[in-house]
């Protein structure tokens, strides 16, 4: 249920430990959702906002509507990221996502292979660090 | 709409080209003039003045290939509104752009853009501007998909066709894939939905990331379906797969939804970046330059990397996925991204392997085309003979409605003899055939009457006395009087009331009647009529019975089938 559609670091050493670091923060995430008993989904935002901060980095989460989540992995000593670039991220992760559902070859659930999907996010990562 | 395709390319070769449309070309025009070439820090404007670089050499259509960009406006202003499609594909990035700041637009004005481009004008380019203001001279609100696909179509109309482009597509070929969207979607201007283009598109037999990855080339506005450009320009790419091509990283600037001539785009050769339509060396030139400008205005030093959404021309210019470019690009048909310039020589290379005769590949692509072309649902199969009795019959019948009933009656022989039914008429046939025409009418004349008694008779609640008489009428022949018995029946009901339940009475009282007939023509016309009807229901008749006839063999068939499948089911069972 929880397999990630799509996953990608840039400094490809240590890759595994911020895989680890992303499926402990679905927990994170989880929980946050799921507080929100009163209303659905519509009280409910989007931007989940910093999950945790660790002594390295900085896990911030973000889910759609439709239970897909989004998390990001910075390194603490990358402050000029500030909060509404991480917003901004998400909305361009968001939107790409939704390029990818709507193509009618794709099947919710699979692995995302759409090289459109990549490139953004690689631009996103790059301009990050 | 084909005419007029096919009559550009033939224009364009002889440099003249024009626009299609004068209401077009005025707003086009217009939008030329909002758009700017100026060296701006923003990014469209960039884009837009290496897209009328490049646009700029364009010159006769008779040669695709572009020279080296320049960057002057002069070149613009000399360059005749015919080179449009190749203004349009440079236009197209700044179109793309507008994507992000128009939000709402996307589609609409990355067409818009290319309307725009197409006379080739140079002008100050206001992206936000001019989408918005071309949106509203183009047409009052409309959807902005209804919009776009308008718009999309009338710019379509501007392609020139260069021969040797793999990624172009021909007239015929559009001509194919007009008729393969009637097919799915009778409107041209609407759109075809995700579902029933991947239904479709996945008869084509191609692996499912592939068709995956055409679509999201295509879809240019990413609202899940397809508008008519954005279908032939899938369509093309699975043609073009199918012949062996591989798939473009980025959409070809041919086939983009506002298509324009691939040779528009004009780049330094330094940058190189590879035009998927390769035609010249020059083109190379014209595309890297383009893509020149675009990053010296944005000022990004990355080679392959764009921060943000960037100029379409640059995904005008799409790599071979050989050839990729190794740096990440953004590939998405709304993101342009700087390509890193290839190597002169991949473009040599990669001219002569496509600069394929476009005979080969449009007699490739007929081939890929009924390849991927899935046969129609076969015609209705029980309907053969059907048809053939009913065109057999009723043409002929109703041929000589006019010329008696009994020609009509003879020529198809029924598969089967005749229900009795038909026999009953049949033999009422010939034996009326004998006698006059009246007489023949007579037994289609009983049943008329009867049916028309019966109706009145529910009226009139005279069900007895009209029984009868149909009865006896069909044993008496009548001179005459019979086709007016009906309408005697209509017009006198009080009369035939009158008459006595007995069918001699009734025989009698009809010859009475008989005296106050109508006019000649009246009774006619029924005759006419009931001759008509009378052989629409042999006709019918006999339809049936050869029905029959067949459901009995199916039925057959079906009981033969299933005793066979019985019989290696013991064997499976145990």
């Amino acid at each position: 249920m929880n397999c990630p559609l799509y996953i990608r670091s840039v400094p490809t050493q240590g890759e595994l430990k911020f895989h680890y670091t992303v499926h402990t923060s679905l927990d994170v995430v989880e929980e946050k959702i799921s507080g929100v008993g009163k209303a659905l989904a519509d009280q409910r935002e989007l931007y989940l906002g910093l999950l945790y901060p660790t002594e390295d980095y900085k896990v911030y989460g973000y889910v759609t509507n439709s239970k897909v989540k989004f998390v990001i992995v910075v390194d603490s000593s990358n402050t000029s990221l500030r909060d509404n670039e991480i917003r901004s991220m998400f909305r361009k992760l968001h939107n790409s996502f939704t390029d990818v559902m709507c193509n009618p070859f794709y099947n919710p659930g699979d692995p995302i292979q759409s090289k459109a999907f990549d490139s953004i996010v690689s631009t996103m990562m790059v301009q990050a660090c | 709409m084909a005419a007029v395709q096919a009559g550009l390319p033939v224009r364009l070769e002889s440099i003249a080209g024009e626009l299609p449309l004068p209401v077009f070309v005025g707003i086009t025009n217009e939008l030329e003039m909002r758009y700017p070439n100026q060296p701006l820090t923003n990014e469209s404007q960039s884009h837009i003045l290496g897209s009328v670089a490049g646009s700029a050499p364009r010159p006769p259509a008779d040669r695709p290939v572009l020279r080296h960009p320049d960057t002057s406006m002069d070149k613009l202003e000399a360059w005749s509104p015919p080179q449009s499609p190749g203004i349009s594909p440079p236009r197209s990035p700044s179109a793309y752009r507008s994507y992000p700041y128009g939000a709402q637009r996307n589609g609409t004005d990355t067409l818009l853009v290319h309307d725009a481009k197409v006379p080739g004008r140079p002008s100050v380019p206001q992206e936000n501007s001019s989408p918005s203001h071309y949106s509203v001279k183009l047409q009052p609100e409309q959807p902005v998909i209804t919009r776009v696909a308008s718009v999309e179509r009338l710019v379509e109309r501007l392609e020139v066709d260069y021969s040797d482009d793999p990624w172009r597509i021909t007239e015929e070929q559009r001509e194919y894939y007009t008729n393969q969207f009637r097919s799915l979607q009778p409107d041209l201007s609407a759109l075809i939905m995700g579902t029933v283009a991947k239904n479709f598109f996945t008869k084509s037999k191609l692996p499912i990331p592939e068709l995956s990855h055409i679509w999201e080339l295509s879809d240019v506005d990413k609202d899940g379906a397809l508008t008519f450009p954005e279908f032939c320009t899938a369509f093309h790419l699975i043609v073009a797969r199918k012949n062996g091509y591989p798939l473009p990283e980025t959409l070809p600037a041919t086939l983009r939804p506002g298509f324009v001539e691939a040779g528009v785009v004009t780049a330094p050769p330094s940058e190189a970046t590879l035009p998927l339509i390769v035609f010249d060396e020059n083109m190379m030139p014209g595309a890297n330059q383009l893509k020149m400008g675009s990053v010296d205005l944005q000022g990004t030093s990355r080679p392959g990397v764009t921060a943000k959404q960037e100029a379409r021309d640059e995904s005008r210019k799409p790599e071979f996925s050989p050839k990729r470019i190794p740096e990440p690009h953004e590939k998405t048909i709304q993101h342009v991204s700087t390509l890193k310039p290839d190597s002169p020589q991949e473009l040599d290379a990669n001219m002569k392997s496509r600069t394929r005769p476009r005979s080969y590949s449009s007699t490739s692509i007929d081939d890929a085309m009924k390849k991927v072309e899935e046969p129609p649902t076969p015609p209705p199969r029980p309907q053969k003979t059907h048809s053939r009795a009913s065109s057999l019959d009723l043409n002929k019948l109703f041929q000589q409605s006019g010329q008696g009933a009994k020609s009509g009656w003879l020529p198809p022989p029924p598969a089967l003899p005749p229900r009795p039914p038909a026999t009953q008429i049949f033999s009422f046939l010939p034996g009326s055939e004998k006698s006059s025409q009246k007489a023949v009418q007579q037994p289609n004349f009983a049943d008329f009457s009867k049916f028309r008694e019966e109706q009145e008779s529910s009226l009139r609640g005279l069900s007895t006395e009209d029984l009868t008489p149909p009865k006896s009428e069909s044993t008496v022949v009548h001179q005459g009087h019979a086709p007016q018995k009906p309408v005697r029946r209509k017009l006198h009901p009080e009369s035939q009331s009158a008459t006595p339940p007995s069918a001699t009475p009734y025989s009698a009282a009809t010859l009475t009647k008989s005296t106050q007939r109508p006019p000649p023509k009246q009774k006619r016309e029924i005759q006419m009529a009931i001759r008509k009807n009378r052989e629409t229901n042999a006709v019918l008749t006999r339809l049936n019975s050869e029905l029959q006839q067949q459901l009995k063999v199916v039925h057959r068939e079906r009981v033969t089938l299933e005793s066979q499948l019985e019989l290696p089911r013991p064997v499976t069972s145990t």
